[in-house]
């Protein structure tokens, strides 16, 4: 204990770290304000808390500034990042104003409410500063926690009750009660036996030029499978076309010479299956004849995949 | 003292005016955490003043309180969320048509 913060007025090195402190508590707190993004705003208020509990420390509250950097910076706002992530991170305010007036309204509300206080704070007429040590002596957290059970029990126990109704309240909100039965492995599996598709789904790229995973996969005619790029990745709108890529493979590498003796990627075509031209692709190369003594190039699917996208 | 005091009310301004200038509920959320620790602020600044630690109880007792509302109201977020698909506060509008 210091014996120059026996007296509740501030010290000029008390003065220093306020001046310090205070303006970063400010500016970071104005950012919930004025920052785009909510995640933003979070940080800064992390800020303003921070600084708040040094200031705690300087006015003789250590318990409290622990208790500040434990409770809000530690537990409220990683709580309020979590449900950010849970709504999305890059939700951000639109600057328009849906009541018309409205931030003009603000902002005269704000000057008042500075006015109303200020003229409070600087027309009262405060005894001199007392301190907290001169009439308590010993470490700060015993005596807050004395006052705490000794003097305020009753509120204590209402704050207990208060924490477990907010606990059993959040389960509840978050509660999602399930609408439909739950399908076991066994249905799943019967399902997927009685589909179409039995072996695994096509992972993205496969034959693509690119194995990627915004790249589709492209299936033996050389068309794209789109489900094999990832849901996500679909749904931002990041999956990318087949026939850019194509181009891009085309105009960087020579395609190799085709090794006769390599199998061929190209369908073979059945030859009990009449060979019906497909409207989803005007351009693909004939496929070639086994017959013929010397075959042109086998189809690449690339080469297919840019014709029918053509 | 009174520096302490006009910092406390800056804070508690800033909150407010977010209350009322923001969109978003989660920011709306942060504002109102802000006006509770400048609201702390004034009661620890004026439990030196007075040398009576009845501030510092109370300001702990705010934050108690703080953090159950804060498990409470982001609950409610959540759940706003899961409904509407959306967290900005113009367009929780059911009771109104």
């Amino acid at each position: 204990m210091t014996p120059d913060l026996a007296s509740g007025a501030m010290s000029s090195a008390e003065m220093i770290l306020f001046w310090v402190v205070a303006p970063i508590a400010v500016i970071s707190a104005s950012a919930l304000i004025f920052a785009r993004r909510a995640v933003t705003a979070a940080v800064c208020l992390v800020a303003t808390m921070v600084c708040l509990a040094v200031l705690y420390v300087a006015l003789d509250a250590p318990f409290l500034a622990m208790a500040q950097v434990v409770v809000y910076t530690g537990a409220v706002m990683m709580l309020f990042v979590f449900v950010l992530m849970l709504v999305g991170v890059d939700v951000s305010d639109s600057a328009r104003e849906t009541i018309r007036g409205q931030r003009m309204a603000t902002i005269v509300f704000g000057i008042g409410l500075v006015a109303v206080f200020g003229g409070a704070i600087f027309r009262a007429v405060l005894p001199a500063p007392v301190g907290i040590r001169q009439e308590q002596s010993g470490n700060n957290p015993e005596h807050v926690a004395s006052m705490i059970f000794a003097d305020y029990p009753f509120t204590l126990e209402l704050v207990g009750v208060l924490l477990i109704a907010a606990a059993l309240g959040a389960v509840v909100m978050t509660h999602r009660t399930r609408l439909t039965p739950r399908r076991t492995q066994r249905e799943r599996s019967k399902e997927r036996v009685r589909s179409s598709q039995v072996t695994p789904y096509p992972a993205p790229g496969v034959y693509a030029g690119r194995n990627a995973t915004d790249v589709p996969a492209v299936d033996a005619e050389g068309r794209a499978i789109e489900t094999s790029v990832p849901d996500a990745i679909r749904a931002r709108g990041q999956a990318r076309q087949l026939t850019g890529i194509a181009h891009l493979e085309i105009e960087s590498a020579e395609p190799p010479e085709p090794d006769p003796d390599a199998p061929s990627r190209a369908p073979e075509p059945d030859p009990d299956i009449p060979d019906i031209p497909d409207p989803d692709l005007p351009d693909v190369p004939d496929v070639p004849d086994p017959q013929v003594p010397d075959p042109p190039d086998p189809p690449d699917p690339e080469d297919a995949e840019e014709g029918s996208a053509t | 003292m009174t520096p302490y005091i006009v910092l406390s009310t800056v804070l508690f301004v800033i909150g407010a005016v977010t209350v009322l200038v923001r969109r978003g509920a989660i920011v709306v959320f942060m504002g109102i955490e802000l006006m509770l620790n400048a609201a702390n602020l004034a009661f620890v600044t004026f439990a030196r003043q007075h040398g009576d630690l009845s501030g510092q109880v109370i300001a702990f007792f705010v934050m108690v309180v703080a953090a159950a509302e804060v498990v409470v109201g982001l609950a409610i977020i959540v759940a706003l969320f899961r409904a509407r698909r959306t967290v900005s506060v113009d367009d929780e509008n059911l009771l109104r048509h």
